[in-house]
């Protein structure tokens, strides 16, 4: 019997066949993984599935039922629970308060019972390796906790299907393991569970089955263990294994720089407080360096400071061969330095304007004369990095946060470009974009290093920091442990570095 | 975290949440030295007779600032509310309760239906309904040439009667207040206010009924204030028609001194009924420095609120770090 199934969905947006005759079906206590590229439909086929999107044409079956679900609340009720990939909860309540809200236990009075409540949310949290004061407003916990306490929640409302959208993006290696010790719990309760998520190895180690998506279509569905890993991303990118296993899974092509060219940006004796400590490292022209290390080594502080976004102390950083005195982000940007910060969705885009408002935002300040700007003229550069990025939308007026992921990255990237840079750093290019996104943006990187750039990587991903950088500087607690050049610029010798500064 | 951090923290909630009362102690504690009037049961009748209206007000407001709305109608809706009551008495004692209630309840209703419904902003919104209810009080008044005497000595004498020796609607504040918070931090719809107000997207997920709640804040805040009016009206004998004009905005300070965040999803009524004290004792005290002029009670107001906001916003960033 099948909990949850869809047959022959369609869904069409204006210009856009989002879900083209799919169907799915979920059993009760699997943990089915739904895979595919951003923009191959894994989102829309959730919110047909939850009530939040109603499908153009197909049909919904709810334990063996036809239904149709109004709006969320509605699915929730019937106990479809979903997890989103941010958090939402209410950060200024208790958490306590966040995994009642609505379903407070009472007193005869009719009055909310805060005693038994805060008793029952320690024990059932206790449950999720959340031990914590469950008075204190949910926002002073690390995410994490807060994912942790979503995840309670959703469970609690006698949720029968749990959906979960990258659940482990925020997450610590050790609370992903909690994660799955409860994805293991529902799955022997019977609960069936919808697992989406880039990351290949969480997939294969808790899933069952799969369901592969692209472009709209089901291009595959069954049994995980059977599919083989390359096999699985030649599915989603609809590419054939063999170039797969050739080209790997990142694309970056190599070195450009010349040995003897004079570095465009030249970092020496960088110290900050007691989180930098003499750091010194060059970029040639043309060069991508990378910087390496684990999670709080300093990467992201490192190129902040570059940036003038972070406070210096000491040292000195030069671009082109002009010291760049007390940095400020306004000098270093003058300086032709770009940073792409880490979190795109805090510090990058603007999610609320339009693609072309968010490229002439950076050029405006040098576009402009006696304050006003030419619109021909925008719209030229505009258009000129739309197709040099190869920046998806229907129009150069889209919202940028109606984009994927990806490229949301790209339009990140054009209004860096736009200024002119001499030195690009990069902060996670590629987190939390698809893997077919990823390969763009990587052969973009490559691209404009070829041009000349000198370029700093930061990245999580060993495997695209190795491909991707001519050079690694390793990093450990805010100082340089090691570099990495040439031959050496691998996987196993980048661990290897890490681990042994460790030591 | 180190413990310095937690400490630090603890003590930035507690000042945020406590702040207002504890300036209220100092200040207090100052007048009671230096200013020997002060020091009266008389006097502290007068301040709390004072506080009486703006208390009121300042209660629905927390709740609609709670939820990160604002309701600039309730200066207006005190006036409609105290005219409306005084024009009513010759109906009897019920009418002059139930007719004002019923109206600025209805505009309350009017107001929280709009916002919730069409997505219009809140401060729009109310701006309309000031306008609106002071157009009908306008109205009602002849333009405001008409004063209508209380016509009923039971309701008159509501508002002017005693009981140990507190006036009644200091009684009637205490009581409402108190439920206010019962109401604020015991019940569901208490509850849902802060959802509403600390992610609405978040509580229409999990379920809150985020339309009602915005409705019933509303509702809530013109009714307080159309019962203020009501209860100024049994005091003073007859509906003014000049009084309330910035009514809102003293209301506003006086939440806002009191700790409840503006942006919403914060907030208590003990630092609300703080903060109105606060505002009355200042108030009082320039009075009594005979060479002052009372405009200066305006102006030192406006420092604190200012010293207010800029304390909570320090506040947050400390919490965030």
């Amino acid at each position: 019997m099948t909990l949850l199934e869809v047959a022959g969905v369609s869904k069409v947006f204006p210009g856009v066949r989002a879900l083209d005759d799919v169907s799915f079906a979920l059993r009760p206590g699997e943990v089915h993984a739904l895979v595919g590229e951003n923009g191959a439909g894994k989102s829309t086929l959730i919110k047909v599935l939850t009530g939040v999107y109603r499908p153009d044409a197909g049909e919904l079956r709810y334990q063996g039922e036809p239904v149709s679900f109004a709006t969320p609340m509605d699915a929730q009720r019937a106990g479809i629970s979903t997890i989103y990939q941010e958090v939402n909860l209410i950060p200024l309540m208790s958490v306590a308060q966040n995994l009642f809200l609505g379903r407070e236990p009472r007193t005869t009075l009719g009055l909310v019972d805060r005693a038994r409540m805060d008793r029952e949310a320690r024990d059932i949290l206790a449950g999720y390796g959340v031990t914590t004061d469950v008075r204190a407003r949910l926002g002073s916990l690390p995410l994490g906790a807060q994912q942790m306490v979503a995840l309670a929640r959703a469970v609690m409302i006698d949720a029968k299907v749990v959906v979960m959208d990258e659940p482990t993006s925020s997450l610590e290696p050790r609370e992903v393991e909690t994660l799955f010790g409860v994805i293991q719990d529902l799955h022997e309760r019977g609960i069936g569970i919808i697992y989406v998520s880039h990351r290949m190895d969480e997939l294969y180690r808790i899933c069952d089955t799969v369901t592969i998506l692209r472009d709209g279509k089901l291009v595959h569905t069954g049994r995980l263990a059977d599919l083989e890993r390359v096999r699985l991303v030649a599915l989603m990118l609809g590419r054939e294994v063999s170039d797969v296993r050739r080209e790997g899974f990142t694309v970056f092509s190599g070195d450009h720089a010349a040995a003897d060219d004079t570095p465009i940006l030249r970092v020496s004796g960088l110290s900050s407080r007691n989180r930098l400590h003499d750091i010194s490292f060059g970029v040639r022209p043309g060069e991508v360096v990378g910087l390496g290390g684990l999670l709080g080594a300093g990467r992201s502080e490192t190129i902040k400071a570059i940036a003038g976004a972070y406070p210096v102390d000491s040292g000195e950083i030069e671009v082109d061969g002009t010291p760049l005195r007390h940095p400020t982000t306004v000098k270093a940007v003058a300086a032709g330095i770009a940073v792409q910060p880490e979190d795109r969705k805090a510090e990058g885009i603007i999610p609320g304007l339009s693609i072309r408002e968010n490229i002439a935002l950076s050029i405006l300040p040098r576009m402009s004369t006696f304050g006003l700007v030419s619109d021909a003229k925008i719209d030229e550069i505009v258009d000129r990095f739309m197709k040099r990025l190869r920046i998806k939308a229907s129009s150069p007026h889209q919202r940028v946060g109606d984009l994927s992921g990806g490229n949301q990255q790209k339009v990140l990237l054009a209004r860096l470009l736009a200024t002119g840079p001499k030195v690009l750093l990069l902060d996670e290019p590629t987190r939390g974009i698809d893997v077919g996104a990823k390969a763009e943006v990587q052969a973009l990187i490559d691209e404009l290093a070829a041009e000349g750039l000198g370029v700093v990587l930061v990245s999580s991903d060993a495997e695209e920091l190795v491909e991707g950088s001519g050079r690694v500087v390793v990093l450990r607690d805010g100082a340089v442990v090691g570099v990495l050049t040439g031959e050496d610029v691998t996987t196993e010798s980048l661990l290897a570095t890490i681990a042994e500064a460790g030591a | 975290m180190t413990v310095l951090a937690v400490a630090q923290r603890r003590a930035g909630t507690a000042f945020q949440r406590q702040g207002a009362l504890a300036v209220l102690a100092v200040v207090v504690l100052i007048a009671f030295g230096a200013f020997p009037n002060f020091r009266s049961l008389d006097n502290a009748a007068t301040i709390l007779v004072a506080a009486v209206p703006p208390m009121l007000i300042a209660l629905g407001m927390t709740f609609v600032i709670i939820t990160g709305g604002i309701d600039l109608s309730v200066g207006s809706l005190y006036v409609l509310g105290g005219v409306l009551a005084a024009w009513a008495s010759q109906y009897g004692l019920l009418a002059a309760i139930a007719v004002p209630l019923a109206v600025c309840g209805a505009i309350g209703l009017l107001n929280g239906v709009l916002i919730a419904y069409t997505g219009m902003a809140p401060f729009i919104v109310t701006l309309a309904a000031l306008l609106g209810a002071r157009g009908l009080m306008r109205a009602v008044s002849d333009e405001g040439s008409t004063t209508y005497i209380v016509q009923n000595d039971a309701f008159h004498a509501l508002g002017t009667g005693s009981l140990l020796g507190i006036g009644n609607q200091v009684w009637l504040v205490a009581i409402i207040v108190l439920l206010g918070m019962v109401v604020l931090s015991r019940t569901r719809f208490g509850n849902a206010v802060y959802a509403v107000g600390g992610s609405e997207d978040a509580a229409a997920l999990m379920g809150v009924a985020v339309r009602r709640t915005r409705i019933g804040v509303y509702v809530l805040s013109g009714l307080l204030a159309g019962l203020a009016g009501t209860i100024n009206a049994a005091k003073l004998g007859s509906g003014v028609t000049v009084l309330g004009a910035g009514m809102e905005l003293d209301a506003i300070a006086a939440v806002v001194i009191g700790g409840t965040l503006l942006t919403g999803g914060a907030g208590t009524i003990a630092g609300t009924v703080a903060g109105v004290l606060l505002l009355g004792v200042i108030q009082n005290l320039i009075n009594q420095v005979g060479d002052l002029n009372s405009n200066w009670q305006q102006v030192i107001s406006g420092a604190f609120l200012a010293l207010v906001v800029v304390a909570q916003t320090y506040l947050v960033r400390l919490r965030r770090t």
